[in-house]
């Protein structure tokens, strides 16, 4: 096993440390890659990352929070030498913990476990409050959620959920890194197409379509449409 | 009043945005508007024909932007508006011979002179596009009632968006109330609901836009037309004027409802 990625368990949970050299998507790719490799250790766990000192974005951090969520596992505390990591976990209400010490020493993060907490986690995704028009498209690895129409020949990708408060007319893609969990909500959905994981719908011409919120999801191998409730 | 720059654009080829440029710029000139038409299609210039003004091209916009000719002497006079301009664009050349800057500082020099600036933009959404949107105060948007121009425009909402500029307000051009009302054709409020932008004008279907444009006589200097009555409208909105929409015999019903889409915030 290569060594730009450690796992370790530990009281907390499983701590993973990041070599500080590699381009940030790699580890990234990788550690999904180890996580899939291993999901009987991974299952639900509390995950506390030790990032050194690389200096993490707020967008960057988002993306390897999501890729964690959407396995289930739950980033609580980010392990830092640099400041500007720890004002992405500030940014994304995770737990940061400024550290010098070196990568593989043990994590000095107090422990909490006497009271359970009052915020929920919450997940990460991009919020776009205008009307998608043709030809535009929002790409995220989280969810999505638009406050607008999505018209026809818009696209959105994204690797969680998509929540559109207005019209889908334009094409819609959840949990487009394979996640059949995830779905579509819209006020009113009549997407030219609609995709979840690698499922594929196309929504059935009807004359007297009435716009009604509508949850889109997969059950039995194959995209359901259903009343929101 | 302060100069405003206006560009008609369309996303789609052949919804009427020369005859729109044009006609608003007679509309324009005879309110007593001091104005220059810019024929921003590069390489397939037409706008100059429309008016009537082919004969009198010397210069172009390209031989301004590469220093063979003034501005002025580009700016080719109306024969009976005096206070109308037009810079004709290149034949010979492409869109890739102007770029926005050019544009804009073209636009700039005009600003102290003249009362508006009309940019008659090519179809598409490349650089002649970009071009001609680059130094807008206002955008006009024309579309006729139909799917694919509709869908055109509302792609061309989004582009103008994505460059922080303003919302267009729409010219919903060639309509059939006829065919409307037969349930045929998309109706004002059908285009309206799909784009959500305000509208400036409808103009009705017209024989005689073609001949007059043949003719290089602007539907409007013919006081008997109701398309050039509507381009009339257009103009007066256009400078600030609150024009209500008529519910005439041609739009029927149908004019009469529509005026909340005109009204409200923009």
């Amino acid at each position: 096993m290569n060594e730009r990625v450690s796992i370790k368990g530990f009281r907390d949970g499983v701590l993973i440390a990041l070599d500080s050299g590699e381009s940030w998507q790699t580890l990234v790719d990788d550690l999904a890659h180890r996580i899939e490799g291993q999901a009987t250790f991974f299952a639900g766990a509390r995950i506390t990352l030790d990032v050194g000192s690389r200096p993490v974005t707020r967008h960057e951090l988002s993306s390897i929070k999501a890729m964690l969520e959407r396995r289930g596992l739950t980033l609580i505390n980010v392990l830092t030498e640099s400041k500007t990591t720890l004002d992405s976990a500030g940014a994304l209400d995770i737990r940061g913990n400024l550290t010098y010490l070196p990568n593989n020493a043990h994590p000095s993060a107090p422990t909490e476990e006497m009271a359970i907490p009052s915020e929920e986690d919450g997940s990460s995704g991009v919020m776009i409050r205008k009307t998608l028009r043709g030809g535009r498209t929002v790409k995220s690895q989280g969810h999505v959620v638009i406050f607008g129409d999505v018209n026809p020949g818009a696209e959105i990708i994204a690797g969680g959920d998509v929540v559109v408060w207005g019209r889908v007319r334009g094409i819609v893609h959840a949990g487009a890194d394979g996640d059949e969990s995830a779905v579509v909500c819209a006020l009113d959905m009549m997407p030219t197409q609609l995709r979840i994981a690698g499922f594929i719908s196309v929504a059935p011409v009807d004359k007297r379509h009435k716009a009604r919120p509508e949850m889109a999801l997969i059950r039995a191998r194959q995209i359901i449409v259903e009343a929101w409730k | 009043m302060a100069c405003k720059v206006v560009t008609i654009t369309s996303g789609k080829g052949g919804v009427g945005k020369t005859t729109t440029t044009a006609n608003l710029g007679i509309a324009l000139a005879s309110l007593d508007k001091k104005l220059v038409l810019i024929d921003a299609d590069i390489g397939l210039r037409n706008l100059d024909i429309v008016m009537g003004l082919e004969s009198r091209i010397v210069y172009d916009l390209v031989d301004v932007i590469e220093g063979r000719a003034k501005l002025r002497q580009a700016m080719i006079r109306h024969k009976q508006f005096t206070n109308l301009f037009l810079i004709p664009a290149a034949q010979s050349r492409d869109k890739t011979a102007v770029s926005p800057a050019d544009m804009i500082q073209i636009t700039d020099e005009l600003r102290a002179e003249f009362d508006f600036v009309l940019i008659d933009s090519p179809a598409g959404i490349e650089r002649g596009f970009r071009n001609a949107v680059a130094p807008a105060d206002e955008v006009l948007l024309v579309t006729n009632p139909e799917v694919s121009a509709v869908r055109d425009a509302d792609r061309i909402i989004g582009l103008l968006e994505a460059e922080k500029k303003p919302t267009p307000r729409l010219i919903l051009n060639r309509l059939k109330s006829d065919m409307v009302r037969k349930g045929e054709m998309m109706s004002p409020e059908d285009v309206v609901d799909m784009l959500s932008i305000k509208l400036i004008g409808i103009v009705p279907e017209d024989d005689g836009v073609v001949s007059s444009s043949n003719a290089g006589q602007p539907i409007v200097l013919n006081e008997a037309s109701k398309a050039g009555a509507a381009y009339k409208e257009i103009a007066r909105r256009l400078t600030g004027e609150d024009v209500p929409f008529r519910s005439g015999d041609d739009g029927g019903g149908l004019l009469k409802r529509l005026g909340r889409l005109f009204g409200g915030k923009s």
